[in-house]
């Protein structure tokens, strides 16, 4: 076990996360996590020096679109997914540095 | 005891804003200035099932800003989400490059009091801008504009190579002409198309640790990024002369203020989460690829330079202001391909282009005048039909309106009286009005002969050749 993880870090990640986690789901999320990382330790234990490294998980590359606009202007059907909107605009709470 | 000695460290990120016509993922058009959320579809609101695919000339535009600093290329390279929540990011990630950027290690050559001074670069890479927030002082919410998310950005990290806000702005200005030169982007600080953040801290003087450092964002101008450097530079030796420490942080330029602010808003890289996004494919840049993008860079400022002084014959000066900027080299090019004494185009665009440019504050893209209009009026001054004073006046109205000088010299009645026997007769009358000043003339003051030509061009309204006026007096006294 490398990377104990504790409730600290489970806060401190469900913080980053957004998520609010009850006492009972962090238990379970802790649990849930430590076995993720005793998994990766496994893997860690393994020599992969000989082994090239793999740098896409998916065997596709390159699928392209030409630089060519091909929208137009849908902004009020845009606008018809804001939970409040406000002069063509979508309105939130405020943010301000 | 003796006053310690700091040296400022600095290192940049610059983001430029790609000239793509659609946006990085999405077929949405990149123009400035439309009116809110009207270039925005289900993939830059980040959506969900909506999927992005990547604009071919982003890479195309990112490799040849690669070449073009002594970049290597990642020929294996992706995409990356960066995590964090804030309204002017829709997806709750910002698509971008972490673990293999496009480009990397790459060198931009500047010039510095002690010569030539080479500025790393750690690595360039391609992501996605943001929307806009706007807030208001009186109301309690925000309105999000999304028609800039999705934009495609070219980040480029420097290595903490620059020592003094004077190698910044040179390396900065490297940067603008080469994106410039390459078509890439069009680098406006006011319009936001190119954004700098510097990193910066001090150290003693030969002191071989690096300081903590502090960014700083919201750097509008050239003028303010130097105001910044200083400013910043000064706090944070005050704090180690107090015996403080300076605190990594991100801090808020306040312009008007001349001071930085610490952000509320603390980050720290793990803190994004980054992987690889797996909506979009990896990238792989195969060795053809590479060189049909070197084989099609366009000739760059050095080349142009060397170029303007062997075929146009212009002074190595003249040359170089001319090609510092792309937009004025074109403007060059353009008149004297149509038919302009090529160093009279560059002394009209050297001397008093650059000097109206000044007076207004306004840079070369901001020209408005055609090179047809140019290459009329260099033919107009030419023939003598209006002499040098009225040639700057018609210039000036051109800089400004963009006039067509032979409609506006005939318009304005402007043509220099070539007429023998109309400037004979104005001649005549100024000797008669003016027989003292001749009995002076005459008995050796040569100094009032300048006074008789003034006279004469009063008369005429400027309007007369003074080379001529001068002949013609010398004939009559
Ligand atoms: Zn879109």
């Amino acid at each position: 076990m490398v990377n104990k993880i504790t409730d600290e870090i489970i806060d401190y990640v469900g913080n980053l996360a957004k998520l609010k986690i009850s006492d009972d789901e962090k238990e379970q999320t802790r649990k849930d996590m430590q076995t993720i990382m005793d998994y990766i330790d496994i893997l860690n234990e393994l020599d992969t020096r000989k082994v090239e490294p793999m740098f896409y998980i998916f065997p596709v590359h390159n699928v392209f679109r030409e630089d060519v606009i091909t929208n137009g202007d849908d902004k009020a059907h845009m606008l018809a997914n804001a939970p409040k909107q406000k002069d063509g605009q979508y309105q939130v709470p405020k943010t301000v540095e | 005891m003796m006053a310690r000695e700091y040296e400022t460290v600095i290192g940049l990120e610059v983001h430029v804003e790609l000239a793509t016509k659609s946006k990085i993922f999405c077929g949405c058009s990149t123009e400035f200035g439309g009116a809110p959320n009207t270039h925005t579809c289900p993939v830059c609101t980040g959506m969900p099932g909506s999927l992005p695919v990547l604009n071919k000339q982003v890479v195309e535009y990112a490799m040849a800003m690669g070449f073009s600093t002594h970049c290597q290329i990642n020929q294996n390279c992706k995409f990356d989400r960066k995590n964090y929540f804030y309204p002017d990011n829709p997806q709750n990630y910002q698509i971008s490059q972490f673990y293999l950027p496009i480009c990397y290690d790459g060198w931009i050559e500047i010039e510095t009091k002690e010569g030539r001074k080479k500025i790393r670069i750690h690595e360039m890479h391609m992501e996605e801008d943001s929307g806009k927030l706007l807030h208001n002082e009186w109301e309690d919410f925000s309105l999000v504009d999304y028609n800039r998310s999705g934009v495609p950005l070219m980040e480029i990290v420097s290595e903490p190579d620059m020592r003094s806000s004077e190698e910044v702005i040179n390396y900065l200005d490297r940067l603008r002409m080469l994106a410039q030169y390459l078509g890439v982007s069009d680098c406006k600080l006011q319009e936001g198309s190119m954004r700098v953040d510097v990193n910066l801290s001090v150290r003693e003087k030969k002191r071989k640790i690096f300081g903590t450092r502090t960014e700083m964002k919201n750097l509008n101008s050239f003028k303010a990024i130097a105001r910044a450097i200083a400013g910043e530079r000064e706090r944070q030796i005050d704090l180690l002369e107090r015996g403080r420490q300076v605190v990594q942080e991100t801090r808020r330029w306040d312009d008007m203020k001349e001071y930085s602010y610490a952000m509320r808003f603390k980050e720290d890289t793990k803190d994004y989460r980054y992987f690889p996004d797996p909506d979009l494919p990896s990238v792989m840049i195969s060795d053809e690829w590479m060189e049909s993008i070197r084989a099609s860079l366009p000739e760059l400022q050095p080349e142009k330079q060397a170029r303007y002084e062997r075929d146009f014959r212009l002074p190595t000066y003249d040359a170089a202001i001319i090609t510092a900027s792309k937009h004025l080299a074109d403007l060059f090019e353009q008149t004297v391909a149509l038919g302009g004494n090529p160093k009279k185009v560059s002394n009209w665009l050297m001397v008093e282009t650059l000097r109206l440019l000044k007076k207004h504050g306004e840079e070369p893209e901001q020209i408005r005048f055609s090179p047809e209009h140019l290459a009329k009026l260099i033919t107009v001054a030419e023939q003598g039909s209006v002499n040098n004073r009225i040639a700057k006046e018609v210039f000036e109205k051109m800089y400004e309106e963009d006039v067509d000088p032979e409609v506006y010299v005939k318009e304005h009645e402007l043509t220099s009286v070539h007429d023998a026997s109309v400037l004979k007769e104005v001649v005549k009358q100024v000797l008669e009005n003016n027989f003292k000043v001749v009995e002076e003339y005459r008995n050796g003051k040569a100094k009032v002969f300048c006074f008789l030509v003034g006279q004469v061009m009063k008369e005429m309204q400027g309007k007369a050749n003074p080379t001529m006026v001068g002949e013609l007096l010398r004939k009559m006294i």
